[in-house]
């Protein structure tokens, strides 16, 4: 994963409340069997009209916002499915990072897993945050993970709150499975002690399964 | 020890080494896979030369994206190729990994909240994840079970467990006794309702109370399924008597004497007198009516006797423009009542309800009736299994003769990635669990509603009470 330290970049206002993962990336873009390639998905019924052309209202089809890498939207985004194609079509459209009042739990793992920042922000903060979205000469934010800190084009600094361990992820960009297979003897005395306690837990006959 | 709830025994049972930070690995009992969200995570594990640590705690199946007529032709009927590619590359990475795998013709083949119960995988108890947000299903069985995503995914085939955080906790209690004609799915819809479609974000939710009590195992997976729509990341119910004679005799579930013991283990599963919650919500079962939704959140949702919002009554800007862009979604104006609203398409399928008991249900309404002109109304399976007992019971029958197609199990019109799909501006009863835009087909407006709430829309070829069928 590529790690996150800092952004700086123009944010587009999305302000909507429960922008949901059928949004992100609709049902028709999940029958690819590859993480690349979705950034046309990305708001897809937004962004283009039946025939496939932009519609012009849309901020992502705009400049300067179609250059954005931050968005910054309201409550429970990315509510609805777990796919994990909605921050792969953020990633590949090129957003880094996401501010927003509340995140839907499944989409929050999931872009900390692709290196995409969400930032959980007070109303009214974010309110803000729209204003200077919407207007092209204030919609450059820059943001330090590090320092914990989005800074407005008026040089206004506004803190946000991010738990150690997913920052120190981010920041390194580090491999969660290399990691988590150092605990692998803990994992295996774990299931020596399934099978003895509740060993209905330990297996299934399902390799006995002959379908396939 | 301190009292502890539900959700605190599992977890403790299944966090095993502290990470820092309020992380903990978490051992994961049961996996399940499908086609759509575990390519990538195949591809993860091939690039990096890994293994699948535990296949047999393991299971493939595919579901979104197959037909579901012409099931016998397997692969080969899939006509859309990227459809077939992905049902293939599931089939080549199960083969590869040595993962056991349904097969499209199986009799054990369905949708995976369905079969997992179905084929006694999902037990009290046991930490259970899929790549699909409605894993939450597996938490009536007293599991703590959750969706994830497919870096997750590949993290569990290659380790078997899960980096987590200890969620929050929420008690929603549902006392008294349900009305005539209200299902498990107007609970939900209801407590949706009630909390918002993010009220439950970062908590477990715990459903207890006597109504929970009186329903049986599909209405249980029913609410649990539909967790998430209000945000939590599961929903669990404490297993009681009801949900060990429901297991007792399934293919994985333990056997004789092994299921003696499982049981007298599965009788600690509930939350200890005076376990205290984040947040406790009560409900008055004797309060909820047939729910219908009228928007495109879960949370946008009303009695069928009730009327759409009226965007000018919202104070907060955004908000008014969201229920004026949902109305304008669907069709409607503001203050129209949504009984009497004329439907093109029913759907009564999906892993919220196409469990046996709901096409009974369903069945019910429609005996002897006939389904309204120029209505197109499906009957979905859950599984395979389904499918067959429903034939043994004549249901196929009942909704044939009313003029119901009678398919093959899958996720079918829940979400517009088969051939069973809403047509742009098309008005749908649907049993199934979301609402978004275009969720079962780019333009289609859905209503979600209980599986006899469904029929009677089939037969009055509008939005109706199923009351004043049952009367
Ligand atoms: S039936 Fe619908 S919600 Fe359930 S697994 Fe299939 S697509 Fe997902």
């Amino acid at each position: 994963m590529t790690p996150f330290t800092q952004l700086r970049a123009i944010a587009a206002p999305i302000p909507l409340a429960n922008v949901d993962t059928d949004m992100l990336a609709p049902a028709a873009f999940l029958k690819t069997v590859s993480r690349q390639g979705l950034g046309r998905a990305l708001f897809h019924a937004a962004r283009f009209n039946a025939s496939g052309a932009e519609r012009p209202e849309f901020p992502l089809n705009r400049e300067p916002w179609r250059h954005a890498r931050i968005l910054v939207s309201l409550e429970n985004f990315g509510c609805g499915s777990s796919r994990e194609h909605a921050p792969w079509a953020l990633l590949d459209f090129g957003i880094r990072c996401v501010i927003a009042v509340s995140f839907a739990d499944i989409f929050y793992s999931n872009c900390c897993k692709n290196g995409i920042l969400p930032i959980a922000l007070e109303r009214q903060v974010v309110d803000q945050l729209l204003v200077d979205a919407a207007d092209a000469k204030t919609a450059e934010l820059a943001i330090d993970l590090q320092q914990q800190t989005i800074t407005r084009s008026n040089g206004e600094i506004v803190p946000f709150v991010i738990d150690s361990q997913r920052r120190a992820r981010l920041l390194s960009g580090a491999d969660d499975i290399s990691e988590t297979l150092a605990h692998s003897a803990a994992i295996a005395s774990y299931e020596e002690r399934v099978r003895a306690d509740t060993p209905w837990l330990a297996t299934t006959p399902l390799l006995a399964w002959r379908d396939a | 020890m301190s009292a502890r709830t539900l959700y605190d025994k599992v977890w403790d049972a299944h966090a095993i080494a502290d990470l820092g930070g309020g992380e903990w690995l978490l051992y994961i009992d049961r996996h399940f896979l499908y086609e759509v969200t575990s390519p990538q995570a195949f591809e993860g594990l091939r690039a990096a030369g890994r293994k699948v640590r535990r296949p047999d705690l393991t299971l493939a199946v595919a579901d979104h994206n197959v037909p579901t007529e012409n099931r016998g032709g397997g692969l080969a009927a899939i006509r859309d190729s990227d459809s077939r590619t992905q049902v293939a590359t599931l089939e080549r990475n199960a083969a590869e990994f040595g993962l056991p795998y349904a097969a499209l013709t199986s009799a054990r083949h369905g949708i995976v909240h369905v079969i997992g119960p179905e084929q006694g995988l999902t037990l009290p108890g046991a930490t259970i994840v899929c790549g699909d947000s409605h894993t939450s299903t597996h938490g009536a069985f007293g599991a703590l079970a959750f969706g994830i995503g497919t870096s997750e995914a590949e993290h569990v085939l290659a380790t078997q467990t899960l980096i987590q955080k200890r969620s929050k906790t929420m008690l929603i209690r549902i006392d008294g006794e349900l009305g005539l004609g209200v299902s498990a799915k107007d609970i939900i819809l209801h407590i949706i309702g009630v909390i918002g479609a993010g009220g439950g974000n970062g908590h477990v939710i715990e459903y207890a109370g006597s109504a929970i009590d009186a329903l049986d195992m599909a209405g249980r997976m029913t609410i649990c399924n539909m967790s998430i729509e209000a945000g939590a990341r599961a929903g669990m119910i404490a297993p009681d008597e009801k949900a060990f004679a429901w297991l007792e005799g399934r293919p994985c579930a333990p056997r004789g004497s092994a299921f003696d013991r499982a049981k007298a283990h599965w009788r600690e599963l509930r939350s200890d007198a005076g376990a205290v919650y984040d947040r406790v919500v009560e409900i008055d079962a004797a309060q909820i009516a047939p729910m219908v939704t009228w928007g495109t959140s879960p949370e946008a949702v009303t009695t069928i006797s009730g009327v759409t919002p009226d965007p000018e009554a919202e104070s907060d800007p955004a908000r008014r423009a969201r229920v004026a862009s949902m109305l304008r979604y669907m069709g409607l104006a503001p203050g129209q009542p949504l009984s009497g609203l004329p439907v093109d398409v029913v759907f009564i399928g999906s892993c919220t309800n196409s469990r046996i008991e709901d096409l009974r249900a369903a069945a019910a309404v429609a005996k002897g009736r006939r389904v309204a002109e120029k209505v197109r109304a499906l009957v979905v399976p859950g599984s395979a299994a389904v499918k067959a007992q429903g034939e043994q019971e004549g249901l196929d029958l009942v909704f044939r003769d009313a003029g119901f197609e009678w398919r093959d199990a899958g996720c079918s019109m829940c979400l517009g990635l088969n051939p069973d799909r809403l047509a742009p501006g098309e008005r749908c009863a649907s049993t199934s669990n979301r609402n978004f835009e275009g969720r079962q087909g780019p333009g289609g407006r859905t209503h979600l509603v209980s599986p006899a709430m469904a029929a009677a829309a089939a037969i009055a070829g509008r939005l109706v009470d199923v009351r004043s069928f049952l009367a």
